[in-house]
């Protein structure tokens, strides 16, 4: 659902597009689209570490995204990830931030 | 006899500030025969609309919205007019069109416009977001921009932008605006004489076939950017909007750079006023077309080729008040962690 508007199926991702002539996306096989979902996954913990988050894959249709204290929400697609990991962890996400970066060695 | 109604019907967006000539160009536009089948919506703020009268075409394809401005108060009826109009297709109520103009106001903030096609469910399945065409006047545009940030929006969003009036403004006003225009989107082509049939066929052809087959304008932007950003040198001016661009030597992770951008739209949506790139991705033969405004990201174009012997990654970005060399550091950052991503699902 998009958040702005409240309207169900608004919140397709970029990265997500519907597979379809000219477009680029890795949804159309159904082992890439699931292995796509893996790295994602796996990255994504790489950065929600520094916020002491874990995203966890559920059921191949969305995300679960826990703190260390046990606090968890569903995220649908990565439009989400970020609102909702700012809201769980009371940070700000800034992928321009210097401390965040200095963690992975730049 | 192919199928007459294209899968995704694109969608031009003309903005430009008020006076900037937005009507005269869709006249012009229109006049060419091989773009007759076009609808058009035009949106004019004020209780008594003009613009359509003066496009001397209204036939059942051309939809005033008149309630307001389309950024803040017509959002609901630009969704509403574009599904009837597809609907009206569909049942053959209405002559087939293979592309739809909307024509803004001239305070119109395009983004909202944008948005709207993408986020409503059912325009999204059936129209695409083609190009965003800005008109921006010889005689006042430097006026223009410096005092109204909308008009600095339309400029920054643009795919073509074309110069208006160049006829009655004298040469060093013309290259004044020029300048401006493009120090604020030097990516953009700038036409200065709309009156071309090419240039016009060109304009909202944006996608001539019913795929999203390459963009055949896609070529020429970044041609251009190579030429103007690709200095490496940042344009900035006084309300810090500057242009530059990142070339990439190595192949992207493309699960890196979709959680980056993901990550740095989210952020600074607000700031980021246009991102277009060209990418190398890993595993990937042909390059990869990224178009975003502001917090919207387009599907991505899996081109069919690279435009030169290039084949580094490209990224322009058009922002206010950020730093390059900031977001510079976070992509190298970001994708120097995809190694690990990648032996692990490999």
């Amino acid at each position: 659902m998009c958040t702005l508007c409240g309207v169900l199926g608004g919140s397709e991702h970029w990265t997500d597009a519907v597979a379809r002539p000219g477009v680029f996306t890795r949804t159309a096989d159904p082992l890439e689209r699931r292995r796509e979902r893996a790295r994602r996954v796996i990255f994504a913990n790489r950065i929600l570490a520094s916020y002491g988050m874990q995203l966890s894959d559920w059921q191949g249709t969305a995300f679960i995204l826990s703190t260390a204290t046990g606090k968890s929400e569903m995220v649908e697609t990565l439009t989400h990830l970020w609102s909702v990991a700012e809201r769980l962890s009371g940070r700000v996400c800034d992928p321009l931030d210097p401390a965040l970066l200095a963690r992975f060695g730049a | 006899m192919s199928d007459p109604v294209p899968q995704f019907t694109p969608v031009t967006l003309i903005t430009g500030f008020l006076g900037s000539g937005k009507t005269t160009l869709l006249q012009r536009l229109l006049r060419d025969p091989a773009l007759a089948d076009t609808a058009v919506l035009i949106n004019e703020f004020g209780e008594v609309g003009l613009d359509h009268h003066l496009l001397e075409r209204i036939d059942e394809r051309t939809v005033l919205l008149q309630s307001g401005c389309l950024c803040c108060t017509v959002r609901g009826e630009l969704a509403d007019a574009m599904r009837d109009l597809h609907s009206r297709r569909a049942r053959g109520a209405v002559p087939v069109f293979r592309r739809v103009v909307i024509e803004s106001t001239g305070l119109a903030d395009p983004f909202p416009v944008l948005t709207t096609l993408h986020a409503d469910p059912v325009l999204k399945h059936h129209f695409r977001m083609a190009t965003v065409v800005t008109t921006v006047d010889a005689v006042n545009g430097a006026r223009t921009l410096a005092d109204h940030v909308e008009s600095v929006k339309q400029v920054a969003v643009a795919d073509h932008i074309v110069l208006t009036k160049a006829d009655l403004a004298d040469a060093a006003a013309t290259a004044s605006v020029e300048r401006r225009v493009r120090a604020i989107n030097p990516a953009a082509p700038l036409i200065r004489n709309p009156d071309l049939p090419t240039v016009s066929a060109a304009i909202l052809a944006g996608d001539a076939s019913a795929s999203l087959q390459r963009d055949p304008l896609t070529d020429a932007w970044f041609a251009h950017e190579l030429r103007t950003a690709g200095s490496d040198q940042d344009r900035r001016h006084a309300d810090d909007i500057h242009a530059f661009a990142i070339v990439l030597d190595r192949p992207l992770d493309w699960t890196a750079f979709g959680m980056w951008l993901t990550m740095l739209l989210h952020r600074y949506g607000n700031e980021v006023l246009r991102v277009k790139a060209i990418l190398n991705i890993a595993g990937t033969d042909t390059p990869v077309a990224v178009h975003g405004v502001q917090h919207l990201v387009h599907p991505p174009v899996h081109m069919q080729a690279w435009p030169d012997g290039d084949r580094r990654s490209r990224i322009v970005f058009i922002v206010k008040s950020l730093d390059r060399a900031s977001i510079e550091r976070s992509l190298a950052v970001f994708c120097g962690l995809d190694a690990e991503a990648a032996k692990a699902v490999a």
